[in-house]
């Protein structure tokens, strides 16, 4: 479309291009300040006139050192397990889940899918979630952990979604052939409906990844804590002291902790961050997909 | 119960088929089905376990719970938890602050995500534009404990935020101010949501026929012409529900985020039902009396849902069941 732009036009492309770009950069510049800040040597960047960073001050690792401790890497093994076995786990009970109410005739779909619905309006809340998981004597154990948010109602119906767009008549048709109802949905209807799945994994793993509302309320013991638990304790609940207690000699203390606990972030955000280029291609698809009703 | 079901009643009796169940239709239905059933045992477990037994829980609010008594052993009292917390000393102030940092986030986050949108679909340069996308949603995918983390570094006295705002005064840390929670909250909401908010809008956007705008071009229609009288009215039927979904999650504040930045100093304007529920329940193991104040959250919550699809069904014939 060719269009002749007026002077008007011209100034508000212009001034729409800036504000876009603000905004992208409004977005972006906290991580790039957080990289440079814990790359920076800590006096220097204590010392400095709280501007904004566009490089790292005096370049140093000094605060690596100290971030890489026993407990974050406890934590990250965790936060492996969780996210690896716990995405299994909701993956599973998702695509049976989605399968089933993306088939048609079977009695009482109707009632099933208003169970599910209905979870999504009305929930105990988590003191009714907490008694009843001590009840079941899980409190302290991966289990507390792995399963009361193993499934996502929103994700489901994305993914059935997904799955009622594979042509019935397929399914039908493998059935006729004895397939049975496992079979068409591991052969056909999975391998069918990839994309949606992969946005759903995406969606499942980073929520794993970034939880940590379920350790705070069922942990108790370190050694199951997930990175999410330590950096808050880092990041949010210690004072300097304690993070660097094995400091000594020359180093401000004080400012060495303030390097380290924006190390602490980039080290954690890492992953996600290294991935990121490669899956956000798939967003548009999976919210587009969750913003379609019935 | 419908319309639908009706019709099809009738069609039925029309034709002479039966319509009633019997026995032998549902072994035969439950056969020709069974895989699916099988399929639909671990779902329902899951529901059933993590959704819907967790609910005997709630009558602990009308209990005096002693975890040694158990939910179904502990004393009967009546609604003495709820007049508790409805007479009580922080009633007011958590739900003054629940309402208005709700409001505050649905005056400023809502429509935000829809002019960037339109913004960015206005923005000819293909590259810079799908850049930008990308770039805004990345904040979603911070852990929150990060977000907060680093929200709490750049407003504490040695932050940058807090030392821009000073202006080259003595800068103080923010969160320890209560007049400046709110906007803290819900900057750092705008910050977090603007980007991927926006995705369902330019998807919307994306799905506009093109040979409108050329209809209005012909017409010699300008730039802004354009926008209000097609690009905002086919965009109305996302924005309606989108607006219904954000208003029936009204009362339910995220509270997480509230646990992770506030501290005592700053109750007064950042406590809200979410995270009193959670202090008193989980850190001071009063369970009934938290529970009372959850339940009446629940409650509203669902109601304001229920409430206002009915409205936005019968104003818009948009709704979401």
């Amino acid at each position: 479309m060719v269009e002749k732009k007026s002077g008007l036009d011209w100034v508000l492309d212009t001034l729409n291009i800036v504000l876009l770009v603000g905004i992208g950069l409004a977005c972006l510049y906290p991580f790039w300040y957080v990289v440079c800040a814990s790359f920076s040597d800590a006096n220097e960047f204590l010392r400095h006139d709280f501007v904004l960073l566009l490089k790292p001050l005096k370049f140093s690792l000094e605060a690596y050192k100290y971030c890489i401790t026993d407990r974050i890497m406890v934590g990250y093994r965790n936060t492996l397990f969780y996210v690896v076995v716990g995405t299994a786990i909701s993956m599973l009970l998702t695509f049976l889940g989605a399968y089933a109410l993306s088939r048609k005739g079977w009695m009482g779909k109707r009632f099933i899918t208003l169970m599910i619905m209905f979870t999504m309006y009305f929930s105990g809340g988590i003191i009714a979630i907490y008694l009843w998981v001590q009840q079941l004597h899980m409190i302290d154990t991966v289990w507390a952990i792995l399963l009361p948010t193993a499934l996502s109602t929103y994700n489901l119906i994305v993914m059935r979604t997904a799955f009622a767009n594979v042509p019935e008549s397929l399914i039908e048709a493998a059935r006729l052939d004895g397939a049975s109802e496992f079979t068409c949905l591991f052969r056909i209807v999975i391998p069918l409906s990839q994309a949606t799945i992969a946005v759903v994994l995406l969606f499942y793993a980073v929520a794993r990844w970034n939880d940590w509302m379920s350790a705070t309320i069922f942990l108790r013991t370190a050694d199951l804590y997930p990175l999410q638990i330590f950096l808050r304790e880092i990041l949010l609940t210690s004072s300097a002291d304690n993070i660097i207690s094995t400091s000594g000699g020359s180093t401000n203390t004080v400012a060495l902790a303030e390097t380290i606990k924006y190390a602490t972030i980039v080290i954690s955000t890492a992953p996600i961050l290294c991935i990121y280029p490669f899956i956000q291609r798939y967003f548009v698809t999976g919210v587009m997909i969750g913003g379609v009703k019935e | 119960m419908s319309k639908q079901s009706r019709q099809a009643k009738a069609v039925a009796e029309k034709y002479g088929i039966d319509t009633r169940l019997t026995w032998d239709k549902i072994k035969k239905n439950f056969y020709q089905y069974r895989g699916i059933y099988l399929m639909l045992i671990p779902v329902l477990a899951f529901y059933i376990i993590f959704n819907y037994a967790p609910l005997q829980g709630l009558q602990i609010a009308f209990r005096n719970y002693r975890p040694g008594r158990g939910i179904w052993g502990s004393t009967w009292v009546g609604w003495t938890n709820f007049q508790q917390f409805f007479t009580g000393p922080y009633f007011w102030r958590v739900l003054r602050n629940t309402l208005l940092i709700s409001l505050y986030t649905i005056v400023i986050c809502f429509p935000a995500p829809i002019l960037f949108a339109l913004m960015l679909n206005e923005l000819r340069l293909k590259k810079l534009k799908s850049a930008i996308q990308t770039v805004s949603y990345l904040p979603h995918f911070i852990s929150l404990v990060v977000v907060c983390g680093i929200i709490k570094e750049f407003v504490s006295s040695t932050g940058l935020i807090s030392n821009l705002l000073a202006a080259g005064g003595t800068a103080s840390n923010l969160l320890m101010d209560p007049t400046k929670f709110r906007a803290i909250y819900v900057v750092s909401e705008l910050w977090q949501t603007i980007g991927w908010n926006s995705i369902i809008y330019l998807a919307a956007l994306a799905g506009i026929n093109q040979e409108l705008y050329d209809a209005v071009a012909v017409d010699g229609a300008g730039r802004f012409r354009r926008i209000i009288s097609i690009t905002i009215p086919c965009l109305m039927p996302t924005i309606i529900i989108m607006f219904i979904m954000r208003i029936g999650q009204f009362m339910s504040v995220g509270y997480d985020k509230i646990i992770l930045l506030y501290n005592e100093n700053i109750y007064e304007t950042a406590d809200i039902i979410g995270s009193f529920v959670y202090r008193k329940g989980l850190i001071e193991s009063n369970y009934s009396y938290s529970m009372a104040v959850s339940l009446v959250n629940s409650l509203v919550n669902f109601l304001l849902v229920v409430v206002v699809n009915k409205i936005s069904a019968k104003v818009s014939e948009t709704s979401l069941w």
